[in-house]
């Protein structure tokens, strides 16, 4: 009996070291947020979203750094999602197995995960940038980070593919139609919903990005808005880089500011891709 | 293939007509998906030539061997151990922050936690994973740093403990997710086997369900460390730039991501040394994380428990 008991204070101290460990990692997440609001709320007005970034704390504001964002971000999509999705049709639907090219390539999309984001930083530095010669422009930020995504977005829609119900394949085929065309009508329109959950989950990580685009060399003082895919720009995180390394205190709650709204902005694009979701499992049900 | 041998002679124009189309697509999608296998030969092609030039210059016994980093000095010395061990410090010290805390939860959500806790408590920890490092590294600067600053008195500004904290901090959900995915895929029966015998909760987790899931569970860690070597942000906004060769956490370090960072801010004339300089880092550290993930797929194929 002695000997149970103390298994069962053992058993009850471990359940309380697992609980201790799982609530000291929520505590950190909401001290983080905490933190940041309480140094950032201030400083979210109007102004903040309409002015240029300015040597003088009061009128700076993250017109260019949004408006950079919203144009790599586009770059981003255009190029990584029709690639990411092709990819992920071509290794389901096209290929086989067992030849090497589809082993090459699936193994070769494992490693690209795990592949730290400088180094697609000094990819896109020394191939975009300096080989192709588009310069330190968003459409070589926009290309960097469409390969540094393009793994998530392969992965993500590979599995919202196999999930499509083979008979609804062959219930196509019956009917006597092309592959493409059961690719278009059925298996697309049916794992849809899957491939932009993914691939907005990886689109937001590009948004949050800094490193890459420090490579390419993003200009972090630009007051003015981008006007084509060839200017220079900045985006939200090296808005937000370039606060935190300034030597005034109040530039870093400026750059609290900034990740405020580039939270609330990964926020609302997870919250898509959850209610997407959602909507996806209940028509798997019904 | 249901459809290729469907006879169908009837409509033989549109058929054929059809079946280019089929051909012309199964190619595009073929080059579409050979752009990850281009996208790793230029990693390579890239990095190798440009590591070639930089070796032409520098000599690879100075490089791997020298203790000593000023490559933006006015005589640089460039001896990389620095850069390596103020990367490994801070990969390590942030893994004894993680793992015990990746562990502890993973185990908590899949031994212990009702469902409803687990529901409300795994996107939460998911939250923690989708922050960008550039959050993480302003919370190092601003948060941590005067906190370690109470306890420390004479702690620098930049130091390697407070960039560790917030790396280990950024790893926790890596550790927990893979970690708990592991531990769920070990058999309910396994576990049913054992409370039958009379085992507590606490020898369930650990003497039955722990040893099933390790390979995935020490894989994780793996993966997670090299994640940690690779970051970037938080080095560079809370470890500092002085690259030196210490075990000392209260210290100013440099990473090698924060010596690419460093250089990439300035200016830099492309073709120079200090560019080269960016590649031969970069090349380091692409070898360095490759090799982990291959070591942590090598574990898990190896060591796989099968049921």
């Amino acid at each position: 009996m002695n000997n149970l008991k103390k298994r069962k204070i053992i058993d009850r101290f471990f359940h309380g070291l697992v609980f201790c460990t799982t609530s000291f990692a929520l505590i950190v997440l909401f001290i983080l947020l905490f933190d940041i609001f309480k140094d950032g709320t201030k400083w979210l007005s109007l102004d903040f979203f309409t002015n240029f970034t300015s040597r003088f704390i009061e009128k700076a504001g993250i017109k260019a750094a949004i408006t950079g964002s919203i144009w790599v971000i586009f770059v981003t999509i255009i190029f990584s999602f029709p690639i990411g999705v092709g990819t992920a049709l071509y290794l389901e639907e096209y290929s086989d197995d067992k030849s090497l090219l589809t082993r090459i390539i699936k193994l070769n999309i494992s490693n690209l995960a795990g592949v730290p984001s400088i180094v697609f930083g000094i990819l896109g530095l020394g191939i975009f940038v300096n080989t192709l010669g588009f310069g330190r422009s968003i459409l070589s930020g926009g290309l960097t980070l469409t390969l540094l995504i393009l793994p998530i977005i392969i992965v993500s829609a590979q599995e919202a593919i196999k999930s499509v119900p083979k008979e609804l394949r062959y219930g196509a085929y019956a009917l006597g139609i092309t592959k493409w065309q059961v690719i278009k009508g059925v298996v697309l329109p049916y794992s849809l919903p899957g491939i932009l959950t993914g691939s907005i989950l990886a689109i937001a990580r590009a948004l949050g990005e800094t490193a890459p685009l420090i490579m390419i060399g993003a200009v972090t003082f630009i007051a003015f808005t981008p006007e084509s895919i060839f200017d220079k720009f900045t985006t939200l995180p090296m808005q937000i880089y370039n606060w935190s390394t300034m030597p005034q205190a109040e530039f870093h709650d400026l750059a609290a500011g900034g990740i405020i709204v580039l939270l609330i902005l990964l926020l609302g694009a997870n919250a898509i891709s959850i209610i997407l979701r959602n909507k996806y499992q209940s028509r798997i049900k019904g | 293939m249901i459809y290729e041998n469907t006879p169908i002679k009837s409509s033989n124009k549109t058929l054929k007509r059809g079946k280019t189309k089929e051909k012309i697509i199964s190619k595009i999608l073929m080059v579409l998906a050979s752009i990850s296998i281009l996208t790793t030969i230029g990693i390579i092609v890239i990095l190798s030539k440009e590591t070639f030039l930089f070796f032409q210059e520098i000599s690879i016994k100075d490089f791997l061997t020298g203790t000593e980093w000023t490559a933006l000095f006015a005589n640089p010395k460039f001896g990389v151990l620095p850069l390596v061990l103020g990367t490994l410090m801070i990969a390590i010290y942030g893994s004894i922050v993680a793992i015990p805390v990746g562990l502890g939860s993973a185990i908590y959500l899949s031994e212990y936690a009702s469902d409803k806790t687990r529901k409300i408590v795994k996107p939460l920890l998911e939250i923690l994973a989708g922050i960008p490092s550039i959050v993480y590294g302003y919370f190092a600067l601003t948060f941590i740093t005067p906190i370690l600053k109470k306890f420390f008195p004479d702690i620098n500004v930049f130091n390697a403990l407070s960039a560790s904290i917030a790396v280990g901090i950024m790893i926790i959900p890596m550790i927990s997710s893979l970690s708990e995915d592991a531990m769920k895929a070990v058999p309910d029966e396994i576990r049913q086997g054992a409370y039958a015998l009379g085992a507590t909760k606490f020898e369930v987790s650990t003497k039955v369900v722990i040893p099933a899931a390790l390979s995935s569970i020490i894989s994780s860690f793996v993966l997670a460390i090299s994640r940690a070597i690779g970051e970037t942000m938080i080095v560079t906004l809370a470890a500092g730039s002085t690259p030196r060769l210490t075990l000392n956490p209260l210290e100013s370090v440099q990473t090698m991501t924060s010596f690419i960072v460093q250089v990439a801010s300035g200016d830099v004339t492309h073709g120079g040394l200090i560019y080269k300089t960016i590649f031969a880092v970069g090349m380091l550290l692409f070898l360095i994380t490759l090799l982990m993930n291959i070591i942590a797929r090598m574990i898990i194929k190896k060591y796989r428990e099968e049921y």
